[in-house]
C-alpha cells in the first residue's frame, strides 16, 4: 500500500489555503492583505476582550488599541519577525499586544487608527457583549498562565464562530438551510430537553435524517475550522499543537 | 456572527471529536478510551458483523508526523503476526481526512486491573513470561516497543496476554516490513546488540523522537531513552522496561519504593530486577530471551543468572526445591530412629 493509498477523495478533504505566515510576506500585495484580513478576522475579538481584561481598559480605549494594534502589524511589518521555531502565532500575538499598550502608554498618545487597513468589519458592541457575558472570576489576579488560558479560549471562540458563520453560508449556498437549523438547535443552543425524536417531529423528517443531517453539519465544522486554523498556522507542526489546543485533545 | 457559549464550544468539540464512518464499512458503538494520538472507538464491522477496536488521529491529514506513525503502528502489528501482539484487520483514511486503523476488540483487563486478582508469586511471573515471548518475537523481528507498561498490556478472559499500543515502536534496520520502514520518515536504525546488522550496511540514521521531545513513560523508560539518546537505543532499552514491569508485578511499583515496608523481593528476582534495570545498558541481559531463562529457572527453582548465592542460599533454595522429598526422607528417618528406641527398651 502507498502513501496514495491513504488519501482521501478530493471532494472530500478540500486543499488548505495557504497559511497567513506565508502570505504576509509575500511579494503581491493583494495577497499581504488578504493575510491580515484573515489574522483580523481570527483574532481581533481575542485582542479586544485582552486588551479589556488584561489591561483593564474601558470600551473606547480598548476600541482604538485593537485597531492600532492590528495597523502597527501592517506598518512595522510585525508578522515578518515571527519566528515559528520560537514560539506559536497565537502566543507571540499576545506579546505583541502587551507591548503596544505598554508602548503606547509610554508614549502617552491616543489615537483612532486602522480605518485606512483593516477592512474587516469590527463589530465591538458584539465583543462587549460578549465580554459580559463570558464568566470570569473578578477575584482571578492575572497570572501568565491564566493570561494565556484567555487569551487561548477567546481565540478559540473567535476561531470557531468564524467556522460557525462559514458553515451557515454553506448550508445557504447548498440549500441546506434546515441542516444549519438543526445544528444551530441541538450543537450550539445546546438544549438538553430536545431529542432527535423531537427534531424529526418539529421538523417532519425522520429520526435518520436529523441524524445524518447533524454528523454532517459536525463534519462540515471541523472540517472548516480545522481549514481556517491551518491557514493561521505556519506549518504542520504549529497546526497539530494548535488543532489540539482548540478541539481540547489534550485535555480529554 | 453568534456568540458561542462555554457550553456551545464543549458541544462543538464533542461533535468534531467523533470519526465520520460514512463509507466503510464500520458503525461506531462507544469511545474506550484517548491516546496521545487520537482516539480508540469500540465499532461494529458491518460486513464480518464483529466487533473492533479503532483507532483514529485527531487531525485529519496523511503527511503528517501522526499520521505517518500512526500508519507506521498498523503496518508493524501487521508484520508482528503473535498470539501476544494484537492483531490489525485493516488500515486507511476516513472521509474526514482522518487516518484510522482497526485491530481486534480485546475484552479484558490492562495488567494493573488484572493482577489486583492474581495474588500469586508464579502465576505473575507466567504472565511476565508471555509479554516476553511477545517482546522477543517482536525484536527478532527487528522491532522495539520502546513503551512497555502496565497499561500497554491487556490480559484477555482466558489468561492471554497482549501487548498493544505499538505506537512508539522503532524498526531495527532489515526488520519487518519496507513498508513500515517507510512509513516512519524518522526512522531511526537501531545496532541490535551482539548481532550482526542484517542489512549490512550500518549506516545510522538517528533522529530525536517527536522532534527532540522524548517519549516514553517515566519509570519504564530506560536512562538512555529518558536522555533521547536515540542512535544508542537497541532491546536492552526495552528489557529496561520489562524489569520495571516485572518490578510492577512482584510489588506493584516499578522503581524500588523509596520508602521502608513494602514488600520484599526475594534476591533472586530482586537481581533479576536490579540487572534489567541497570543504568548502564552493557549490565543488563543482553536479549528478553535470557531474561525470560532467568525467571523461568526461578520459577523452576533453579539458580539465575543473575545472583551469585551464598552456601546457605543455596541449600535454601534446595530444601524449597526438593521440600516434599526432604520431608518425606526426614518422616522416614523419625520414624526409623523411633522405631529402634522403642525396640531397644
Amino acid at each position: 500500500m502507498n502513501q496514495e493509498d491513504f488519501q482521501s477523495g478530493g471532494d472530500r478533504f478540500p486543499p488548505t489555503r495557504r497559511s497567513v505566515i506565508e502570505a504576509v510576506r509575500s511579494i503581491d500585495v493583494e495577497e499581504r492583505e488578504r493575510a491580515l484580513e484573515a489574522l483580523c478576522a481570527a483574532y481581533w475579538k481575542p485582542v479586544y476582550k485582552y486588551v479589556r481584561w488584561r489591561w483593564n481598559r474601558p470600551a473606547d480605549d480598548a476600541q482604538d488599541l485593537t485597531q492600532g494594534f492590528f495597523a502597527e502589524l501592517l506598518e512595522r511589518e510585525l508578522l515578518e519577525r515571527f519566528d515559528l521555531k520560537k514560539s506559536r502565532l497565537r502566543t507571540y500575538l499576545r506579546v505583541c499586544v502587551d507591548s503596544f499598550v505598554s508602548n503606547e502608554d509610554k508614549a502617552g498618545r491616543r489615537q483612532k487608527r486602522g480605518g485606512k487597513v483593516l477592512h474587516v468589519a469590527l463589530d465591538f458592541a458584539a465583543a462587549e457583549e460578549e465580554l459580559g457575558a463570558t464568566v470570569m472570576d473578578p477575584a482571578l489576579i492575572p497570572s501568565p498562565e491564566s493570561l494565556e488560558e484567555f487569551f487561548e479560549k477567546e481565540w478559540v471562540r473567535s476561531l470557531f464562530a468564524l467556522a460557525v458563520e462559514d458553515l451557515r453560508e454553506l448550508c445557504v449556498a447548498r440549500e441546506r438551510e434546515r441542516t444549519f437549523h438543526l445544528f444551530e438547535v441541538y450543537d450550539l443552543e445546546g438544549n438538553e430537553k430536545i431529542s432527535y425524536q423531537q427534531l424529526s417531529k418539529e421538523y417532519g423528517i425522520s429520526v435518520t435524517d436529523v441524524t445524518n443531517a447533524l454528523a454532517w453539519a459536525r463534519r462540515e465544522f471541523r472540517r472548516i475550522a480545522l481549514e481556517r486554523l491551518r491557514e493561521l498556522c505556519g506549518n504542520e507542526d504549529e497546526f497539530q499543537r494548535e488543532a489540539r489546543a482548540a478541539f481540547g485533545w489534550d485535555a480529554k | 456572527m453568534k456568540f458561542l457559549s462555554d457550553q456551545a464550544l464543549e458541544r462543538l468539540r464533542d461533535g468534531a471529536e467523533r470519526p465520520d464512518l460514512a463509507g466503510t464499512r464500520y458503525h461506531l458503538l462507544e469511545r474506550l478510551a484517548r491516546g496521545g494520538m487520537g482516539v480508540v472507538y469500540a465499532a461494529e464491522d458491518g460486513k464480518l458483523q464483529r466487533r473492533v477496536a479503532l483507532k483514529v488521529l485527531d487531525v485529519p491529514g496523511t503527511d503528517g508526523d501522526l499520521a505517518n506513525r500512526l500508519i507506521r503502528e498498523a503496518r508493524v502489528l501487521a508484520a508482528l503476526e503473535h498470539p501476544g501482539i494484537v492483531p490489525v484487520h485493516d488500515v486507511g483514511t476516513l472521509a474526514d481526512g482522518r487516518v484510522f486503523y482497526t485491530m481486534k476488540f480485546v475484552e479484558g483487563n490492562r495488567l494493573d486491573k488484572y493482577i489486583e486478582s492474581v495474588a500469586s508469586f508464579p502465576d505473575r511471573l507466567r504472565i511476565f513470561l508471555r509479554i516476553c515471548d511477545a517482546v522477543a518475537f517482536a525484536h527478532a523481528r527487528g522491532v522495539l516497543h520502546r513503551d512497555l507498561k502496565p497499561a500497554n498490556i491487556m490480559v484477555g478472559p482466558f489468561g492471554e496476554v497482549l501487548v498493544m499500543d505499538w505506537g512508539l515502536a522503532k524498526i531495527l534496520r532489515g526488520g519487518v516490513s519496507s513498508g513500515a520502514r517507510e512509513a516512519d520518515p524518522e526512522a531511526t536504525v537501531f545496532e541490535k546488540p551482539n548481532q550482526t546488522n542484517i542489512a549490512g550496511d550500518a549506516t545510522e540514521v538517528s533522529v530525536v523522537t517527536g522532534h527532540g521531545t522524548v517519549m516514553g513513560t517515566p519509570g519504564y523508560m530506560s536512562p538512555e531513552q529518558a536522555r533521547g539518546d536515540v542512535e544508542h537505543l537497541d532491546a536492552r532499552s526495552d528489557i529496561y522496561a520489562l524489569g520495571a514491569l516485572l518490578r510492577f508485578l512482584l510489588t506493584g511499583q516499578a522503581e524500588i519504593a523509596s520508602v521502608p515496608g513494602g514488600r520484599r523481593l526475594d534476591k533472586s528476582l530482586a537481581a533479576i530486577c536490579a540487572k534489567s534495570t541497570a543504568a548502564a545498558p552493557a549490565e543488563r541481559y543482553p536479549s528478553v530471551q535470557e531474561m525470560a531463562l532467568d525467571v523461568s529457572r526461578y520459577l523452576d527453582g533453579l539458580a539465575v543468572g543473575a545472583h551469585r548465592e551464598s552456601a546457605l542460599e543455596k541449600a535454601g533454595r534446595f530444601y524449597r526445591r526438593y521440600r516434599f522429598f526432604i520431608l518425606l526422607i526426614a518422616a522416614y528417618l523419625v520414624m526409623r530412629v523411633a522405631i529402634l528406641l522403642f525396640m531397644h527398651r
